[in-house]
């Protein structure tokens, strides 16, 4: 266990607890976003991160004070907090003048940065614009990227990636299917990448299928992808690595036809068919006059000879 | 009749229009991450011009591709949770989407020293009880913690003298020496093989070459020698440096014992032979032990000292001031 293997012990169940979630694991935990203000930041880049945070919670940290850093020239003041909070997705909002609002949205692995992708945000409108009733706080979206330039250019697949990672929320095995309440839409043309979130409403269709009416709800921004800093190839091989032990055991001897019906093999030893248990039928039942027929000279006793 | 039946197949047709969407290339799904790929490429006409027609196309884009996801996950296995009544709960596959992991996959730690030592000897855990008869109490007892076995201090009023020991000395000093000696123990073993391990995670393999100022003659003649023979050809045609000495590549191709052909000096082969008889025949050992022992004490006077210089260049400066102050 990691956290009993370390210099100075923790002393307290609290403390090897805290240890034990930040250790690395075979499942891991579902990844923290941190939401920092650089020293420059204006109001539209203050109210997105305060919405992405909204969106979100609970698996977010929202800085409070600007911190003055420049991720792509410095990147360990970035590590040190991702360290310290235990986050591993980021997102540093600034502003100045060669570079209008700002967003740096990017991901850590094993508390190094591995991407970073700088995106301005042209036009934002915020959570509290649009007076439509919201879906709780936490609700798992589902995400949608629509444009070829997604899966053509390399950055932009990158930054599906980076986005799927950052609004994924947590891994579910199962699902409440009234609760598909929140779809995020990304759009990507004309070298911008739009933004969307849509409240669903589940009409009843005539089928099991609902159809589906969207209403306009939460933030949407307008975004421009800026300058990029994507982790070498290997590094990123390596950090999708994932260990033999996740991988499913395939089950042997079972194998389905087309139908859906399930075959299992089942492997026995050799029986010897003579000595087959069967159900006593009183009727084959050997009578005593035919055993000693077919018994025939042989007598069992033998004659005393005087 | 005809009419009823003509009016019916259209209701049930706009029903089923109403859910399906038309797309050129199919979506890609991954349920598990709830998510939707459109290779599609959008109307870029449409979505140049700012304004609320650009909204109104990307929504009902993103109506067309929530539709065809919903359908999907929709079709999936589902179950009634918490009995009837409950909501219609599906269950979802695993992620496809490969996401690159947080922290890398933890490593198994190397084993201790006593790990390995009991897995020589096939030494198995035993389980122990948690709780432990007490005598003197009459009862169950914890084996350690609050109100444990016999572990209560006011029970232990009598420490005995053992056979051989010194009459004055306090028992119980020499009691609770003992055990702050024991946990001592324990923390440098743990502390030892916590370091064999971590040295073990971050080993570099030794590079076969100092840093400059430190390299010697015959470090870098190998050196030089293995950088040769790395080539396809084994160093075949390799060019010599002006200095280099020319050596033939080797007869035997690297093997290290060659045996003389069978029949090849005769009068060699005769010589060897007398001379072995001689050997045999003589009364005077072979091996002189005395020479030999003494070549044995050399070799290990020679080693003690090389350890001992070692150990003091090692201590440093402090070592050699603390021995000099011992003394």
């Amino acid at each position: 266990m990691d956290a009993l293997d370390r210099v100075v012990k923790p002393k307290t169940k609290r403390a090897k607890r805290f240890l034990e979630k930040r250790e690395p694991k075979l499942k891991e935990n579902t990844k923290n976003a941190m939401l920092i203000k650089g020293g420059n930041a204006n109001l539209t880049v203050t109210e997105v991160l305060k919405d992405i945070y909204a969106v979100k919670k609970p698996f977010a940290v929202l800085y409070k004070k600007k911190n003055i850093t420049r991720p792509f020239e410095d990147q360990t003041s970035l590590e040190f907090f991702s360290k310290k909070s235990d986050c591993s997705l980021f997102l540093f909002g600034s502003h100045n003048k060669k570079r209008p609002n700002n967003l740096i949205i990017g991901r850590m692995f094993d508390y190094h940065v591995l991407d970073m992708i700088e995106l301005g945000v042209e036009k934002f409108v915020s959570l509290k614009d649009v007076k439509n009733s919201k879906c709780p706080e936490g609700t798992k979206p589902m995400l949608i990227f629509a444009g070829d330039v997604f899966d053509v250019n390399e950055e932009y697949r990158r930054l599906k990636s980076l986005l799927i990672d950052f609004f994924r929320g947590p891994s579910v095995p199962s699902i409440r299917l009234a609760g598909l309440e929140y779809v995020l839409h990304f759009t990507a043309v004309d070298g911008k990448i739009y933004m969307r979130s849509y409240k669903v409403l589940l009409k009843k269709s005539g089928c099991k299928i609902p159809r589906i009416e969207l209403e306009e709800m939460g933030p949407s921004l307008d975004l421009v992808m800026r300058r990029t800093h994507l982790a070498s190839d290997d590094l990123y091989k390596l950090s999708l690595k994932q260990p033999k032990a996740l991988k499913p055991k395939k089950k042997k001897n079972i194998s389905h036809d087309v139908f859906g019906t399930t075959y299992g093999r089942i492997h026995m030893q050799k029986q010897d068919l003579g000595k087959l248990q069967t159900r006593k039928m009183k009727g084959l039942k050997k009578r005593p006059a035919q055993k000693s027929a077919e018994d025939g000279g042989v007598s069992p006793k033998k004659s005393k000879s005087a | 009749v005809e009419e009823v039946l003509a009016v019916a197949e259209e209701q049930e047709a706009e029903k089923r229009r109403s859910v399906t969407v038309e797309k050129e290339l199919e979506l890609e799904f991954d349920l598990g991450n709830l998510l939707a790929l459109d290779r599609n490429p959008p109307p870029a006409a449409g979505l140049r011009g700012a304004g609320p027609r650009r909204e109104a196309l990307l929504r009902a884009l993103a109506r067309d591709n929530t539709q065809l996801l919903v359908a999907r996950l929709w079709e999936l296995p589902a179950e009634r949770a918490g009995g009837a009544g409950g909501p219609l709960v599906a269950q979802l596959p695993e992620p496809a989407f490969r996401l690159p992991r947080e922290k890398p996959p933890p490593r198994p730690r190397p084993p201790t020293r006593w790990e390995q030592f009991a897995r020589l000897k096939g030494i198995r855990r035993r389980k122990r009880t948690s709780l432990v008869w007490d005598e003197q109490a009459k009862e169950w007892r914890r084996r350690w913690g609050y109100r444990r076995a016999g572990g209560d201090p006011a029970r232990a009023w009598l420490a005995e003298v053992p056979a051989g020991a010194d009459p004055e000395e306090d028992q119980f000093a020499r009691l609770r020496r003992e055990k702050r000696e024991r946990v001592a123990r324990n923390e440098l073993n743990r502390l030892r093989n916590l370091a064999r391990a971590h040295r073990a995670a971050t080993a570099v393999p030794a590079a076969p070459l100092h840093p400059t100022g430190h390299q010697s003659r015959e470090e870098l003649s190998h050196v030089a020698r293995v950088a040769r023979v790395s080539t396809a050809s084994l160093g075949r045609f390799q060019p010599r440096l002006p200095k280099e000495s020319a050596e033939p590549p080797s007869r035997s191709g690297g093997r290290k014992r060659r045996f003389e052909p069978l029949l090849g000096n005769l009068s060699a082969e005769r010589s060897r032979q007398l001379e072995l008889l001689r050997d045999m025949g003589s009364k005077k050992p072979v091996l002189d032990i005395t020479r030999a022992v003494n070549k044995q004490l050399r070799q290990e006077e020679a080693e003690a000292a090389a350890a001992k210089g070692k150990k003091q260049s090692q201590r440093g400066k402090r070592g050699r001031r603390q021995q000099r102050a011992g003394r």
